[in-house]
């Protein structure tokens, strides 16, 4: 199998309990929505399980960036293991390091501040996706 | 038993409105309707076998809240060998509300909401039944 051009997949951890959780799907979803449309696509991380073969070879076919709320890294371990190795990791525990009067408290409606921690983790997603379109289209 | 609470372990439906339906509903039941009673668990978690949350769906009477039919919810916890005590799908609630059109991932519309609100109720219902049998 080989991979796709043009596409990046994100697969994100969506962490239900933690508030960092649905940092990381809020932010996902705004570089799908908004920041890089044509160029990423995602899958539901549980999929791998309970999905088939089609959704285990994501990562085979697209060049995955995972996006993690905490250390435990589910995203970035769940593609390895089910899919494939992801090319980057972003964990939104550490880009809160960088910003820290950005709080993430809320689980369910992000506030205005935890929007733009969700903006700023997007940012670095996108980012990170220019960079590998790049080294793909050079190879 | 004691002190049991039942997990609500929403899907982590990223792609569809549904998802984030399912994940509303959870929150409305676990922070607002039955905190005390109830709480949430990451299903990526579960999928990776983390210790901790196998421990607790396997002690605790789990409900699964798919947003779609191909059931990641229901499933991971099966295959966690935790204990499955009901299923709710989001497209069947929807079937039995047809008038809603949820739309939206990052934030629900209104009618999106609304069907959030039906979930929690049948959710909140099911756990006091749920807790009530365990008794």
């Amino acid at each position: 199998m080989t991979l796709a051009t043009g596409k990046v997949g994100i697969i994100c951890c969506s962490g239900e309990d933690l508030p960092e959780g649905t940092i990381s799907r809020v932010a996902t979803r705004l570089v799908l929505e908004k920041l890089r449309p044509d160029q990423t696509v995602t899958l539901c991380l549980p999929l791998f399980l309970a999905g088939g073969e089609d959704e285990r070879a994501f990562a085979r076919v697209f060049p995955t960036i995972a996006v993690d709320g905490c250390s435990k890294k589910c995203a970035e371990a769940g593609t390895k293991k089910f899919s494939g190795k992801p090319v980057a990791t972003i964990l939104v525990s550490e880009v809160m390091k960088k910003y820290p009067h950005l709080k993430a408290k809320s689980r369910e409606k992000l506030k205005p501040q935890e929007m733009e921690l969700a903006t700023k983790v997007a940012e670095e997603i996108a980012k990170k996706v220019d960079e590998i379109l790049c080294k793909t289209a050079k190879k | 038993m004691e002190n049991h609470k039942v997990v609500v372990v929403p899907c982590s439906g990223i792609g569809k409105s549904l998802g984030t339906v399912g994940r509303v509903a959870t929150y409305k039941v676990i922070e607002r309707m039955k905190p005390k009673e109830t709480r949430t668990v990451c299903l990526a978690l579960l999928t990776m076998g983390d210790a901790d949350a196998l421990k607790l769906v396997r002690e605790n009477p789990c409900i699964a809240v798919d947003g779609c039919p191909a059931q990641c919810s229901k499933k991971n916890i099966e295959a966690s060998m935790g204990k499955l005590a009901h299923i709710i799908i989001v497209t069947d609630v929807l079937r039995k509300n047809r008038s809603l059109k949820p739309e939206g991932v990052i934030e629900l519309n209104d009618q999106g909401d609304k069907l959030a609100e039906i979930i929690a109720k049948e959710l909140s219902k099911k756990a006091d039944e749920i807790l009530h049998k365990e008794t």
